[in-house]
């Protein structure tokens, strides 16, 4: 029989002398493009884009149980404040780029028709002497634009992810003004001058080239139009920033194991989110892109930042 | 020294530097400088705890172990089938019973010669085929018949993660492969009654908590004429025969495939199973 068991006891990673780490280094860049991160492993921009493939392909399917686990359910309250700052009226062309299971083109929908449907009573209100017609005729324009022309475009780079938003979608009743695009977003399938929103929630972590990224929500926003980004950010606070750091580092790991099975995502997941640039880096690259009042706004002390910028 | 302390007590400790994390030059995806990939393998080992010491290993902290145990308790009693949350609490809560084991392995020839060669149970080490062309009652072909009956394959078991030592987590991967072979000799099936009798015989043999832990929660989830079955057959027998079995982890079964079941039986100290339908 086959004695193929575990091998002699060596460590994987041991460290290596200088001088041969830095010639593989070298051979390792040369041989595969420029270096970047994957948490906090050294890895190749195309390595790096195939690993998250896979990590997203993986936890689709616990994509929400694992949000809800980790955050405790806050990070619903952090979508509705990013959508309510947005402030869409009937008629908003948004685009939410890494929107994979479309927790936000979801909350777009119901603000915009709440709005819609309060414009509509606002209208009723102030023209008391309709005649019956002229009222039935307003029952109709609901019925038939309850959404007032809104659309949404949910555009993701992975299948997975946009599979489960689609279920979602479908399983909540979502069906109108919203589409499914597959697509990169540092390299959006769209027309330049397109959209009067867009949105990136947490997803522009995984992105290998922010400041493409970043161009290309330039490029396919209208002039006028606006750019919302939600992200984990840094934290001031020290103490805060302990606890997290040990709430981050000690527990989602097992959580991941627990609940979805598979602890090597949430670990990428608590590595990335350390590797991402602090609130005001990621000003500065926003304002790079050609973004004018660029600004942020802190959520829960620092654990999670809106930045928004406008193309004028 | 803080970051020894830190590795010591098994919980990371990341440098809060305004430059650390997040550098700019890293996003824009420009090549690293050598000092950062230095600085990168000390934040990885600090934030695992330590280096993996076989494939699959995945370094965990006291606390992470804690809330593992914990957490897999919970998510295998809600769900029997979870294979991999049973696993996973039998890895993090054998830090006792394991090198026990392995200690129990190293004084006996065969368990020593198993340590050394390191055999594993796969599809593809077995030779199917020969198997069952052996006779029946042979081990060989009663576990054969086993794997078909129940329609279970030696290639569904979880490989180690968790355990901090090589030669510990071959133990337990052996004790893992070896179920199957159990579930041969004990002649119980895949139910719910026949696992819970064969944790209880290895409960005994082997003392791993997970092992305990499933033979005292596995029962409440069957129904009354089954658990007086149990309770006055069937666990009897299990406990006697764990207790009068030699360690059923010194045995080197892929040499035995032609030795009858009966035999092996008894050159083990297995009783005689009751003769009640399970």
């Amino acid at each position: 029989m086959a004695a193929a068991g575990l091998g002699p006891a060596r460590p994987l990673l041991a460290r290596r002398p200088g001088a041969l780490r830095a010639l593989l280094g070298l051979a390792r860049g040369l041989a595969a493009g420029p270096q970047t991160h994957f948490g906090f492993q050294n890895v190749s921009e195309e390595e790096r884009r195939e690993k998250i493939y896979q990590v997203f392909e993986n936890v689709a399917e616990k994509y929400d149980v694992m949000n809800d686990s980790m955050t405790l359910g806050i990070h619903r309250v952090w979508k509705d404040i990013l959508v309510h700052k947005m402030n869409p009226s009937p008629g908003t062309l948004l685009v939410d780029v890494a929107g994979g299971t479309g927790d936000i083109a979801f909350r777009f929908i119901n603000y915009v028709r709440s709005v819609r449907e309060r414009q509509l009573q606002q209208k009723l209100k102030r023209h008391q002497n309709l005649s019956w017609q002229e009222i039935s005729k307003s029952y109709e324009e609901e019925k038939v634009k309850p959404l007032g022309d809104s659309q949404v475009v949910v555009c993701d780079i992975n299948k997975e992810m946009l599979k489960v938003g689609k279920q979602r979608a479908q399983h909540l009743g979502y069906s109108e003004g919203l589409s499914w695009v597959l697509g990169n977003a540092e390299e959006l399938p769209f027309d330049d001058d397109k959209f009067d929103v867009y949105t990136i929630a947490f997803g522009i972590r995984n992105v290998t080239r922010i400041d493409l990224a970043l161009q290309e929500a330039y490029r396919v926003l209208k002039p006028g139009g606006r750019f919302l980004c939600l992200e984990f950010s840094q934290v001031s606070n020290p103490l805060l920033s302990r606890l997290y750091d040990l709430y981050s580092f000690q527990v989602i790991p097992v959580l991941g194991e627990i609940i979805a099975g598979d602890w090597k995502s949430y670990q990428y997941l608590v590595e990335s989110i350390r590797r991402f640039p602090p609130q005001e880096e990621l000003k500065e690259m926003i304002e790079d892109a050609g973004f004018f009042k660029v600004d942020y706004q802190n959520l829960s002390s620092g654990i999670v930042a809106i930045h928004s910028g406008f193309k004028l | 020294m803080l970051r020894r302390a830190a590795a010591v007590l098994g919980v990371p400790l990341l440098r809060a530097t305004p430059g650390g994390p997040g550098r700019a030059g890293l996003s824009r995806g420009r090549p690293r400088e050598e000092e950062d990939e230095e600085e990168e393998e000390e934040v990885m080992m600090e934030a695992e705890g330590g280096f993996p010491l076989y494939p699959g290993h995945i370094p965990t902290s006291p606390l992470q172990k804690a809330l593992l145990a914990a957490g897999s308790a919970l998510a295998a009693l809600r769900d029997p089938y979870r294979h991999d949350m049973v696993a996973v609490l039998g890895e993090t809560t054998g830090c006792l019973a394991l090198p026990s084991l392995r200690d129990k392995m190293r004084h006996h020839p065969e368990g020593y010669r198993i340590l050394q060669e390191r055999p594993r149970i796969r599809l593809s080490t077995l030779d199917m085929e020969r198997l069952r062309g052996l006779p029946d009652g042979t081990l060989g072909r009663e576990y054969v018949r086993f794997l078909e009956d129940n329609k279970v394959s030696p290639d569904t078991r979880m490989p180690a993660k968790f355990v901090d030592d090589e030669e510990l987590a071959y133990v337990i991967q052996r004790y893992r492969e070896v179920h199957d072979l159990m579930h041969t000799l004990l002649g119980m099936p895949t139910n719910m009654l026949g696992e819970v009798v064969v944790k209880w015989f290895e409960a005994v043999q082997t003392g791993l908590p997970m092992c305990i832990l499933g033979a005292a929660f596995g029962p409440v989830r069957l129904n009354a004429r089954k658990l007086q079955v149990l309770a006055t057959e069937l666990v009897p027998w299990a406990i006697r025969s764990g207790r009068n079995a030699s360690c059923i982890l010194n045995v080197y079964y892929e040499q035995r495939w032609e030795q009858s079941v009966e035999s092996l039986r008894e050159e083990i100290g297995i009783l005689p199973p009751p003769a009640v339908r399970v």
